[in-house]
């Protein structure tokens, strides 16, 4: 169905050596006031991977998904995307490099249709320039038309189909997760940052939430998930990054993670 | 009554102009403007100081246009970063601001004293015959554009309704209608008749005519009470009765409007200002609209839903807002053009901050995010102000100075009103409001 990732993928490996991460962040601090969120933390993404962040709440673990996407500037710290530094940029500018986020309680704009969330994600379209409405209309509802076939694909790979044309504000709790998730994929990003997707979703939807980006990784989506479901972790990711008060405790992949004593302490105590 | 009704189509699309520019900012990308008749003043200002110049007409509108877009730059370079209420903080102080330079300025805009006198456009011009049926030619092609996006919502309104409870609503309906008007009519001929003869003290009167209002409207609102429980399509019934109103107004309005066109000598200014104003309408409309339904105008309304949202989906939201900021600005700015001419005189206490109100009120009436809402606000709006001030005079035993704020109550009872019944509006969406966020 969408074949363009498996390509990109392979245009990556080719351009580089598949073990240079897509995303590396380093050094990465943030404080409010006298709290520090987030000290000196670092995480590094390989392409084509799953790569899970997971911590006790208050670990800093949406602040730094904030501080990777821009959504708050880092104190400190650098973050390299896809080769380049992003910690500078604008957060649109970074969604507009290939590195999109998703909100921990799902997002979706109530009043626009299920149909106008998604095209809304598409990049680069004509359209949104205000001059091209009046100068280039063909290519515009062109572009609009392609769109929007893209759209009908996602949504119904996800099972939104029927609900396409409805207010994004109707759907239900789980629907939304995976309208946003949907909306990620429309981007046509080269990773996505998932915060909690299985957060407050029934365990059924939990399992189908798993299955497509599972699917969507095979087509060669690098995901940064940030999960308590331990299950989900455990069977959806190659690697595992551990924070703790907002340093870096252990990283590995799931089962060493798993094993891992100072991991273990952190979640439960002493 | 001819001169009349073309002002009262001038003043509305005056109006419409006005408002579409803030259902632009508010109504698709939410953006709380209070001081949207800043630039309503200086679009005014520029228009009627540059024609002072010998500057032809149309480029002093642009140049009004553009000054009152720069002037949106500058406000959203300064506040568009700040939260929604500071901007309405500062959107009103800066509208204050542009008065208060009007009235100090002298130099510039002769004070309070105002500009009395500058060339009317289309003053001198007699146009031959075959030019005014050309005239009167796009004039009905507007009107009946009109009509038929009317008649197009109208059919979207009620496709899930069936035929046969339609028609017996709408009698229902009707009968609802007429006999509420009858009933207000009547009531208004007695209190008149009482007003006259002076037969009762007029504090006694007022407190009559008060009781008797309110007697009324308890006694309609449950009717239409029992009415909903016995027609399931009371809704579109009245729905149905109240466009058929709106229709047959426009129509009993556009036969004097187009008869002035025909006579354009009568009063060539005004008949030539009512001719181009309805045209900037329709064609203000037809860009906004297009526009909405663009890719730059799903952005702005994504914009009004979560800004957060676009943000993370790649759109430069603080440019988006200011360029509906500007947009909608410079479409304020022609609107301050066309009211300078209709005016004839502008002073800077024709832009008190109650002109953005009012807008307000137009935009929240026709429906947010709605531009045929705007325009049918503007228009309930300026036929409520002219129709009520010529009706209350001989009704209510108040004197001028009263007379005018009873009718802004009357108009925020109506508000509220509607915000009861029809909280998003005449032509809003209610699907819309049972959307959780």
């Amino acid at each position: 169905m969408v074949d363009n990732f498996s390509e990109r993928a392979s245009e990556q490996e080719i351009g580089r050596s598949a073990f240079a991460p897509l995303l590396a962040a380093s050094g990465l601090s943030k404080s409010f006031g006298g709290i520090r969120a987030v000290d000196n933390a670092s995480i590094e993404v390989l392409p084509g991977s799953i790569t899970g962040l997971i911590g006790p709440n208050g670990a800093g673990k949406t602040t730094l998904f904030n501080l990777l996407s821009n959504f708050i500037r880092p104190d400190q710290g650098e973050v390299v995307f896809d080769g380049s530094q992003i910690q500078q940029l604008p957060p649109h500018k970074i969604t507009q490099q290939g590195l999109v986020r998703t909100f921990q309680v799902a997002r979706v704009l109530s009043r626009l249709s299920v149909m106008e969330n998604m095209l809304l994600a598409a990049q680069q379209q004509t359209g949104e320039n205000f001059w091209n409405v009046w100068l280039r209309p063909g290519q515009s509802a062109r572009e609009e038309r392609q769109q929007r076939e893209y759209a009908s694909e996602i949504l119904a790979s996800v099972g939104l189909s029927h609900m396409a044309q409805s207010y994004a504000g109707s759907l239900s709790g789980g629907q939304r997760k995976l309208l946003e998730i949907a909306r990620a994929m429309m981007v046509r990003p080269k990773m996505i940052l998932l915060d909690e997707p299985a957060a407050g979703v029934n365990p059924t939807l939990i399992n189908q939430i798993c299955d497509y980006i599972r699917y969507w990784n095979q087509q060669g989506m690098t995901f940064l998930v940030i999960e308590h479901n331990m299950d989900l972790i455990m069977s959806l990711c190659d690697r595992v990054w551990v924070l703790a008060e907002g340093r870096n405790l252990a990283e590995g992949t799931p089962a060493m993670v798993q094993r891992d004593p100072k991991v273990l302490e952190a979640y439960l105590g002493q | 009554m001819q001169g009349f009704i073309v002002s009262l189509i001038i003043f509305t699309a005056v109006f419409a102009v006005f408002s579409l520019g803030l259902n632009l900012q508010w109504g698709y990308t939410g953006l709380i403007n209070f001081g949207h008749v800043a630039f309503m003043t200086i679009g005014a200002y520029t228009t009627v100081l540059l024609t002072l110049q010998g500057v032809p007409l149309w480029l002093a509108t642009l140049a009004g246009a553009a000054l009152a877009a720069l002037l949106g730059l500058l406000i959203g370079f300064s506040t568009l970063r700040l939260r929604t209420d500071y901007l309405a903080i500062v959107t009103i102080g800066v509208s204050e601001l542009i008065r208060l330079i009007a009235v100090n300025e002298e130099w510039l805009t002769r004070g309070t004293f105002g500009i009395q006198r500058f060339p009317l456009p289309l003053a001198g011009i007699n146009p031959s015959l075959p030019v005014r049926v050309v005239m009167v030619a796009i004039f009905g092609g507007v009107i009946a554009l009109g009509y038929w996006q009317g008649w197009k919502w109208l059919r979207q309104q009620l496709k899930a309704v069936p035929q046969s409870a339609l028609v017996n609503t709408s009698i229902a309906a009707l009968g609802y209608v007429t006999s509420l008007a009858l009933l207000l009519y009547g009531s208004g001929m007695i209190a008149r008749q009482l007003k006259f003869s002076n037969a009762l003290p007029p504090a006694v009167l007022g407190i009559g005519l008060l009781v008797g209002l309110a007697a009324i409207i308890a006694l309609y609102v449950w009717l239409a009470k029992k009415m909903s429980d016995r027609f399931p399509a009371w809704a579109s019934g009245l729905t149905i009765v109240f466009m058929a109103i709106v229709a047959v107004l426009g129509i009993w309005a556009s036969s004097y409007a187009i008869r002035s066109l025909y006579d354009y000598s009568s009063n060539p200014s005004k008949n030539g200002l009512m001719f181009v104003s309805v045209l900037i309408v329709a064609l203000l409309y037809w860009a906004l609209e297009r526009l909405a339904q663009s890719p730059w105008g799903r952005i702005l309304k994504a914009i009004r839903e979560d800004e957060e949202v676009a943000r993370a989906l790649g759109k430069n939201v603080f440019w988006y807002k200011l360029q509906s900021l500007m947009l909608g600005g410079a479409i304020a700015g022609i609107s301050g053009a066309m009211y300078a001419w209709q005016l004839t005189t502008v002073y800077p206490d024709n832009f008190q901050p109650i002109v953005t109100f009012n807008a307000w009120t137009m935009v929240v009436l026709g429906g947010a995010g709605s531009n045929a809402g705007a325009i049918l606000g503007s228009a309930i709006f300026w036929g409520y102000q002219t129709v009520t001030r010529f009706i209350l005079e001989d009704i209510v035993p108040l004197d001028d100075a009263r007379l005018g704020a009873f009718r802004v109550m009357l108009i925020g009872l109506l508000l509220m009103v509607l915000m009861i019944w029809r909280p998003q509006g005449i032509l809003g969406k209610k699907e819309e409001l049972t959307l959780g966020r």
